[in-house]
């Protein structure tokens, strides 16, 4: 199969956001929103088109999909260590195509309505391409550095695009807040390539991730601190994994990175950018599972459930929609990491992976969803917070019903795409691990709570007076939503395990249906509760918070997670280490450097009467020095 | 050669001009004077020529010849110090060694 | 007799050179100059280099002292006094010019010069071939050298006693 075409899908975003970044100032706003959407539908076409090939027609060789590569010789280094740029064309790769441009579609095709009127329309668009060719060249990486790089560029994106409203100095802060957390988690992901580099001598997948391969198979060379070097640089590069998908304890940055337009919220910070943690592990699964069998698959395997439960804790208590939203993914995300880690390599043993990959699918798609509706929902009442609204869903019926559907999907709703990804995960953790699996029903209760407590609060609820009557979204806003939320069903359906799974061969699934019931029942308990506090206007929900008393506050204020950090980067690192290297360097430092400098001065101030300009004097010192030689020569040098 | 002198004489009052040359050149203070030092040493140092070439290579004629040499340079060397001295006096108004200092910044 | 007039001619030599270093009147302290020369020119005399001691008399005390007389006159009064160095560096300065006097008499006297007995008169004529020819031991081209290098002199003093006036086209 001929790959090279796809190198075009990274590509076209690219020319389009030079277009649009260059000739920012001459394009017509309407124009620039069609050459957007324009090419990423070339791109989304070119996906399809690549998964239908892929998928369909040339992929699968003796029942084993292959991996088609594409690549370049960029810089090298050794004979075998040499960074590479080129497309890479596998199951997953293909998976994510189509997740990125289906969503960012959606988005570019959003944001022509969301963002009109908008000063900053052109460049909007031109840094929502930026980021399209980014994610794209990211999935298609051929080798860690290239991944690296790729990685480095969304972060930038996303870096643009919160801090979007850059006049807003909450929007800046949240934009810096989210650049240096993650660089700092970056900051494990590049050790971590460079131990591999050093001491497996390649950065290629294909080397690295084969399971009969060398790497894998000698993975015990070299202890650090009771684990091998290995494990060491896959727990490294999880940790750049866990800072870009907002892992606990590296996701501080996710809740305030909504400062930026809706539009991007639903593209980078749920969709896309913020899988490619899951994306990353996915990519090295095979190194995870095998390597010192699976230590660093079971780190992955906890961060993600336990931040899949705490962010659904505090998901419960917040009042901005958007917000609610982020802690959402972020346990969504938590759900994801949790099945990779609880998955086996060969066959039926491989569903935790495919599992995965699948609810990175269909969460892609009502997660997407969900934030346009929530956007939807902002752009008629100015507002992000559930105060403001309620009662919303005689207004904007397009908006209300397909927010039921994604919530109905989150929720794990029967014959919903979330229902049938959230039921392989749980299987999944149930076959590996009771805990994780405890784990993750409750989280799957929580989640069905919140997300009705959300449903409700928006569109029914209390009756709220507007001053403007709300009214229903344009078509270019409500078509996206239309379309994501036939795909958040239509997505259930596909046979997920038959394309994607760890060994590449494609296994068959089946509904467990007794884990389906346990895990539908508590979700439908949590839409049950919902409904009971949010239905209708009560101060039940008042009164349970009251009982829960200083949990709930604790909760609503994300359990003080960001004045920890403040307090560590503040007080500790601020005061304490840099005040210090500054009172080093200025008395320490500085000082000799004056001290050489003045003693230099003062020298010079002494002798420089020596140096009088008067040519009598240095005639003197002629003469002198004339005599002093003679004298030397004459008795002094006398063999 | 001078009867009953021998070149150890003649040597040391040259060395004598030489000096005082020497020692107007650092003590006085006015550009002229520091001319007429140099000329003392000038001379010195021909008188030595001579007297060497005379005294001990009498058949030849190289010290007479530097002799002429180191005066038609030093005839130079004055013409040029005047027309310096001169300028000089029209620029500050003055030939003292101290109003000349400015060189040095 | 010779003997005697050297010792004459070595004391007014000497005298009249620390006399004209240390004169504060200009005028005097180029006068004392031209009696050093005339009894330079008076050694030559005696040992029978009578052209040098002619072109003593011409060049030195014929030309350079009225140079330096003119100059004088151009940028003194005849009465001013003369500024004086600071007594310590007088002081100091004598030090050092007779340790240097010391060590240039310690050499001579170390070295055994080895005079011939002579006393050849030494002509004019000998002295102009010597100077204009080319062969082995000729001096034609220092000869030209210098008749450059006056004229370079020459010219260059002309410039710079012009002042400025030359370069400013205004």
């Amino acid at each position: 199969m001929n790959v090279s075409y796809t190198i075009a899908i990274p590509l076209i975003p690219l020319a389009v956001f030079l277009v649009l970044g260059i000739f920012n100032q001459k394009i017509k706003p309407a124009v620039s929103g069609y050459i957007g959407v324009a090419g990423l539908l070339t791109s989304a076409i070119l996906s399809y088109y690549t998964a239908f090939q892929y998928y369909f027609i040339h992929g699968k060789e003796d029942g084993v999909f292959q991996t088609f590569v594409e690549k370049t010789n960029w810089m090298s280094f050794t004979e075998t260590l040499h960074i590479d740029m080129g497309v890479l064309i596998d199951p997953i790769s293909v998976m994510m195509l189509i997740v990125v441009s289906t969503v960012s579609l959606m988005v570019h095709i959003y944001s022509r309505g969301y963002m009109k009127g908008d000063d900053g329309y052109t460049k909007f668009f031109a840094y929502l391409s930026l980021f399209s060719f980014s994610m794209f060249g990211l999935v298609l990486a051929t080798n860690l550095f290239q991944i690296y790089i790729f990685w480095e560029l969304v972060g930038v994106s996303s870096f643009l695009l919160i801090g979007y409203y850059y006049t807003k100095p909450s929007a800046v802060a949240a934009a810096k807040k989210a650049f240096i957390v993650t660089r700092f988690a970056d900051f494990g992901f590049l050790i971590g390539i460079l131990i591999i580099g050093y001491y497996t001598g390649t950065y290629d997948f294909q080397t690295l991730t084969n399971p009969e391969g060398s790497i894998i198979a000698n993975w015990a060379s070299g202890s650090f601190m009771g684990l091998s070097i290995l494990t060491w640089a896959l727990i490294l590069i999880f940790m750049g994994g866990a800072g870009k998908s907002a892992m606990f304890p590296l996701h501080i940055w996710l809740p305030d990175a909504m400062e930026g337009p809706t539009p991007v919220s639903a593209l980078i910070h749920a969709a896309t950018m913020v899988v490619a943690g899951v994306y990353l592990v996915a990519r090295l699964f095979p190194m995870y599972y095998f390597v010192e069998d699976g230590f660093a698959l079971n780190i992955v395997a906890y961060v993600g459930a336990f931040s899949s439960l705490f962010a659904a804790i505090i998901a419960v208590t917040q009042t901005d929609i958007k917000r609610v939203l982020a802690f959402s993914t972020m346990s969504q995300i938590g759900y994801m990491m949790l099945a990779l880690g609880v998955s086996g390599y060969e066959g039926h043993e491989g569903v935790g992976y495919m599992a995965s990959m699948f609810h990175l699918f269909t969460h892609a798609m009502f997660k997407a969803l969900l934030f346009l509706g929530a956007g939807s929902v902002i752009h008629a009442v100015h507002s992000n917070y559930l105060q403001d609204m309620g009662g919303l869903h005689k207004y904007m019926k397009i908006t209300s019903i397909t927010f039921l559907i994604a919530a109905l999907t989150i929720s794990g709703f029967p014959f919903t795409s979330g229902f049938f990804s959230k039921d392989e995960i749980l299987v999944a953790a149930f076959e590996h691990n009771k805990l994780i699996y405890g784990i993750g029903v409750f989280v799957a209760g929580l989640t069905a709570f919140y997300m009705f407590r959300l449903y409700f609060g928006i569109f029914w609820g209390k009756n709220t007076k507007y001053e403007h009557t709300p009214h229903e979204s344009p078509l270019s806003m409500t078509f996206p939503l239309m379309v994501l939320a036939f795909l958040s069903i239509a997505t259930g359906y596909t046979h997920f395990s038959e394309y994607v799974s760890p060994d590449k061969m494609g296994f068959e699934t089946h509904l467990d249906v007794k884990l389906a019931i346990v895990a539908t029942s508590v979700g439908l308990i949590g839409i049950a509760l919902a409904a009971v506090f949010y239905f209708k206007p009560n101060n039940l929900s008042d009164r349970f918070a009251h009982a829960f008393g200083s949990f709930y506050k604790w909760t609503y204020d994300k359990f003080y997670f960001d004045e920890i950090y403040l307090f560590v980067t503040r007080n500790i690192l601020f005061k304490g280490v840099a005040a210090s290297a500054a009172w080093f360097d200025r008395n320490v430092v500085d000082a000799s450097m004056n001290l050489i400098g003045n003693s230099t001065v003062l020298a010079s101030q002494k002798i420089k009467k020596l140096q009088s300009g008067r040519f009598q004097d240095y005639a003197f010192a002629f003469v002198g020095g004339a005599v002093v030689l003679a004298l030397v020569f004459i008795y002094l040098w006398t063999n | 050669m001078i009867a009953g002198i021998s070149i150890y004489e003649i040597l040391t009052v040259t060395s004598i001009i030489f000096f005082i040359g020497v020692y107007g050149f650092i003590t006085r203070k006015n550009l002229i004077s520091i001319l007429i030092s140099t000329e003392l040493i000038l001379n010195a140092s021909v008188v030595n020529f001579v007297v060497i070439n005379k005294y001990l290579y009498p058949t030849l004629l190289e010290g007479v010849f530097f002799s002429i040499f180191i005066i038609a340079v030093a005839a130079a060397e004055t013409a040029l110090a005047v027309a310096i001295i001169i300028n000089l006096y029209r620029q500050i108004s003055s030939v003292e060694v101290k109003e000349t200092e400015i060189m040095k910044y | 007799m010779e003997k005697i007039i050297f010792y004459i001619l070595a004391f007014i030599i000497v005298a009249f050179a620390i006399a004209s270093v240390s004169s504060r009147k200009m005028l005097r302290s180029v006068i004392y100059l031209l009696f050093v020369l005339v009894g330079i020119a008076g050694i030559y005399f005696l040992i029978d280099y009578n052209f040098l001691a002619a072109i003593q008399l011409t060049v030195y005390a014929g030309g350079i002292i009225v140079l330096i007389i003119f100059s004088v006159l151009l940028v003194h009064h005849i009465e001013m006094e003369l500024e004086i160095a600071k007594p310590i560096k007088q002081i100091v300065t004598a030090l050092l010019c007779l340790i240097g006097l010391g060590v240039f008499l310690y050499t001579i006297y170390n070295h055994p010069f080895q005079p011939v007995e002579n006393y050849t008169t030494t002509t004019v004529n000998e002295i102009g071939k010597g100077l204009l020819s080319y062969e082995k031991g000729g001096f034609v081209l220092p000869f030209e050298v210098i008749s450059v290098l006056l004229l370079a002199a020459m010219v260059g003093a002309i410039v710079i006693a012009k002042g400025t006036k030359l370069f400013d086209k205004k």
